[in-house]
């Protein structure tokens, strides 16, 4: 291997330059991140603190007849034992965390069984206790008796008449109505219609049909769950966690406990890693019971198996596609039947993938079916494009063999049919102005498009979406006497985005990047901010810093106008000077006003608070990938050769941490695509909940992540997409297609490891 | 319960004794007993790496290590990679490199970067990605941080010409 070529490996097609956006300034959270300094959720520490332990089910599907805590209560050292019991009743509300919607109900009988256990490794009971071991001693001594109950692990499974059922008062809500008064593992199903699809079929010449099958994976991020509480004697409760939202963490803690948010202050700790997996809270509700109950502050950290069993995992899947297309390419008809889990709860990101399927085809008659089907495991969250990259995995490989069938280049079928400005997805969202078309012609036009294959090699590629949300963020900002600002946002920082929403304010104020002090704060100290997920931060906590950032520059303005006795009207400020229209010689810097604030008015200070909008907002992002694979014929090994993404930024305000996304999101799709999977046994239990067995990529199976940035500007000031998420969707796709074009086998489930080639290839000869 | 152990070890360069239960890991006695918490637990059976320390010249994944197999042992953690307030050229080619997202593994990363450089002053990306196997980065793909490696090695070879 080498990572000497002969051309650009990350490449950036700009639109627009500037002076500080498209720079690429040294992380402001760097120094302490590379100290050790940072200090994550587990790392919190103060002055009493218990620590606890939570006990599990060992059963995938169970009634609760009893819990006797008593002899755990009795050990040395235990402070605190809590059950359901302890919670109150709550609301028949919903809590929405921005990227995933949940009962309250729900979310409370998950964070502590009542009545039923619904999956292996469901919270049961927990204890608070002078140190781990003590804890860790003391849930062995909690008594539980169960009566176990036939379980459930598929959609398939979960679909049939007969099934196990979860939830006795589930009903099937279809197509928005109750028609069938009978217990039900579908919580729903939904159905998009565009044009006439009989018809579009009736016009094809070439029809692709093909189902498909996806396993259970997890977001794998490094830091387990972790979060502290102390409930204070005032009646006030303080967390201190890991978490992609403060604000959502506070409000579904306060949900479960039947507080007013005002009652609950989150303080984010560094976050290590999310994906879509800290979204939801699991541990803070107990945490903050444990506490009332001792008196003390109390520290939860899952283990490793507890992150596999009993925090979300993105859901299995069983999918059909069929393709209509006439001879010239022209694709005519798209149908898709998507049934995804959504673990022991309702919500699975079926949704979303009925959003994304068919989203980079202009196709004039579709129908996709959306089914949301509980199964005994662990409630899913949200990962990374949620949904998507199982629909890409079935649409994306139906389209290649479309290209095949066709005789077509698998790009230029995609050109030929792909998605502009006022297309109208099945969904009924019509886009705005988006990148589908400049993905595609970056991947066509790249060198490793034409480069030669090596023997038993195969190159496939793929193109998926993610539809970008808004939400609400606040930012203030201050001016410094020394010529700088502090900046205070509530969007907890996971890949960099500290920087990427101070340089929004650098570049409106002309100040460099390094000029700004960003701060991630608690929920007592800035407005409402939702997740850090959604692919909303730069774009929407970033579009609130630039207001905060103009309201700061009207500001100065007003006060040079003040000093100098001119118009504020003749007053400009171009990177960092006033200058006055009037007179040539009243001029002064952004430094030189802000040493003058205090004598001259006070301080400086700009806030600014934004709701971005829903879903689709800025017409979301779409990425491509150019993969080729090398498949070994004697184990079906797989090795991915060469990688390329290509995706659309808008404009890259940090290039180096977009491209960060998008190797990291295209890793994470490899590991999808080759080898993670939940190995569950016939009791419901996960076989390979070690970060050993489940075998998430390594350095050593990798080769350098190609990258283009496509820059089409969205509606944002500078043009921001959020690049988070659309780069996970095309990998598994693209692999599989690389996969048939070295060994002609067409995969039709996930993971692609080298047992499910061989099986394949026997099938074949 | 039986009682503790008094350890005595040499860390970051200084002297440091502490009292460890024979359950208790390094990794948890560098945590919860001396108060390091730049070392991460992301596993706790060594296989994700983020709790990498360096162990009299060898790196270990210290949740693997218990407190008192420690004594007498010299050990480097994260704290003690930079000399005072200057950065190793290690931490300034992730730095520099964008070779950190979330930073949980970065330490490991680090530790086990500096031993690898220390060893092998101009590895092939071959040997990187080899050495590197043994730390789990879900973030980056590993492209930045191989190049930061790379960065480094390359910095530390001007500064010794």
């Amino acid at each position: 291997m080498t990572t000497t070529t002969d051309y650009e490996r990350n490449m950036i097609l700009s639109s627009q330059e500037y002076n500080v956006v498209g720079t690429r300034p040294i992380r402001h959270d760097g120094a302490d991140k590379v100290t050790g300094r940072a200090l994550y959720g587990a790392d919190f520490d103060t002055a009493g603190l218990l620590h606890g332990k939570v006990l599990r089910s060992p059963h995938a599907h169970a009634n609760i007849v009893s819990i006797d805590t008593s002899a755990a209560e009795a050990l040395p050292g235990v402070m605190a034992v809590v059950t359901f019991a302890d919670f109150p009743q709550v609301s028949d509300g919903t809590v929405d965390f921005g990227e995933e919607i949940t009962t309250v109900h729900d979310l409370q009988s998950n964070i502590l069984a009542r009545h039923k256990v619904l999956y292996k490794g469901h919270a049961v009971a927990a204890v608070a206790a002078t140190n781990a071991h003590i804890a860790e001693e003391a849930v062995k001594l909690i008594d539980v008796e169960y009566e176990t109950l036939p379980s459930v692990m598929t959609v398939q499974d979960a679909m049939v008449d007969g099934a196990p059922i979860l939830h006795e008062s589930m009903r099937t809500n279809e197509l928005g109505a109750t028609v069938d008064d009978k217990p039900s593992n579908v919580a729903q199903h939904f159905q998009h219609v565009k044009g006439d699809i009989d018809a579009g079929f009736g016009e094809a010449d070439v029809i692709v049909e093909r189902e498909f099958n996806t396993v259970t994976v997890h977001q794998g991020y490094i830091e387990p769950h972790a979060a502290s509480a102390f409930w204070n004697t005032d009646g006030r409760l303080h967390i201190w966690c890991s978490t992609q939202g403060a604000f959502p963490a506070r409000d579904a803690t306060a949900e479960v406990l039947r507080l007013p948010v005002s009652q609950v202050r989150v303080t984010p700790m560094e976050i290590g890693g999310g994906f879509g997996g800290k979204i939801p809270v699991y541990l803070e509700p107990v945490a903050a019971m444990l506490s009332k109950k001792s008196g003390r502050a109390v520290k939860l950290v899952m283990s490793r198996a507890d992150v596999f069993e009993a925090s979300g995992p993105t859901c299995g899947s069983n999918m059909k596609v069929k393709i209509g297309a006439k001879h010239d390419g022209t694709i005519t008809a798209m149908q898709s039947y998507l049934a995804f889990e959504a673990g022991a709860y309702a919500g699975s990101p079926v949704g979303a993938g009925a959003q994304c399927v068919f989203a980079a085809y202009d196709v004039e008659n579709a129908v996709i079916d959306g089914y949301d089907v509980v199964v005994n495991k662990p409630k899913t969250a949200a990962y990374r494009a949620p949904g998507a990259p199982n629909a890409a995995f079935a649409c994306e490989q139906a389209v290649d063999e479309l290209a095949i069938k066709l005789g077509m280049d698998p790009i230029d079928l995609r050109l030929k049919n792909a998605s502009v400005e006022g297309t109208r997805r099945p969904d009924g969202t019509v886009f705005p102005r988006i990148g589908c078309v400049e993905v595609l012609e970056a991947m066509k036009n790249h060198p490793h498009y034409s480069a030669p294959l090596g023997e038993n090699q195969g190159r496939g590629v793929a193109i998926g979406y993610w539809f970008n949300v808004g939400f609400e963020s606040a930012v203030n900002i201050a001016v410094n006497a020394d010529g700088t600002i502090t900046l205070v946002e509530g969007s907890t920082d996971i890949g960099g985005s500290r920087a990427s929403i101070a340089m929004q304010a650098a570049e409106v104020l002309g100040i460099p990047a390094e000029s700004v002090r960003p701060s991630v704060v608690d929920t007592d100290s800035v407005g409402f901010t939702a997740v850090t997920g959604g692919s909303r931060t730069t774009y929407a906590t970033g579009w609130a810093a630039y207001d905060a950032a103009m309201d700061v520059k009207q500001k100065m303005i007003e006060r040079a106008a003040t000093i100098w006795d001119v118009d504020v009207d003749s007053i400009e400020m171009e990177n960092g000077v006033l200058q006055s229209a009037s007179d040539p010689e009243l001029n002064m810097s952004f430094s030189d006003l802000a040493a003058q604030m205090g004598g001259t008015g006070g301080p400086i200070v700009g806030t600014a608070s934004r709701n971005a909008g829903g879903m689709g907002v800025g017409g979301g992002s779409f990425a491509g990938n150019i993969v080729d694979v090398e498949v070994d014929p004697a184990t079906g090994k797989t090795e991915v050769a060469r990688f390329t993404v290509v995706q659309d930024a808008g404009k890259a305000i940090h290039p180096s941490y977009v491209e960060g996304q998008m190797q990291g999101g295209s890793v994470q799709g490899i590991g999808w695509a080759l080898n993670e999977e939940y190995y569950m046994t016939d009791d419901g239990t996960m076989a390979n909940s070690t970060l050993l067995d489940y075998r998430m990529p390594t350095s050593l199976d990798l080769p350098m992540i190609d990258t283009v940035i496509v820059e089409v500007p969205s509606d944002h000031p500078f043009g921001v997409r959020g690049v988070g998420e659309a780069n996970i969707v095309p990998p598994t796709p693209a692999i599989a297609n690389a996969i048939h074009s070295a060994t002609n086998i067409r995969m039709e489930r996930l993971p692609m490891s080298p047992v499910a080639i061989m099986e394949e290839t026997w099938k074949q000869s | 319960m039986p009682g503790k152990t008094y350890v005595q070890t040499r860390i970051n360069g200084e002297p440091v004794d502490f009292l460890a239960e024979p359950r208790q890991s390094l990794l948890e006695c560098l945590r919860d007993v001396i108060g390091l918490t730049g070392s991460k637990e992301g596993c706790n059976d060594g296989n994700c790496g983020a709790c990498t320390v360096e162990m009299d010249g060898r790196i270990v994944t210290s949740c693997l290590v218990l407190g008192v197999e420690a004594e007498g042992s010299d050990i480097t953690t994260i704290e003690g990679i930079a000399e005072g307030s200057e950065l190793h050229p290690v931490q300034q080619a992730f730095l520099e490199n964008a070779a950190l997202q979330c930073g949980i593994c970065t330490p490991g990363f680090i530790v086990a970067t500096k031993a690898l450089l220390d060893h092998n002053p101009d590895p092939t990306e071959h040997e990187i990605r080899f050495w590197l196997a043994n730390n789990l980065c879900r973030c980056t793909g590993y492209d930045k941080i191989v190049r930061a490696v790379q960065d480094a090695a390359s910095r530390m070879q001007e500064a010794s010409a």
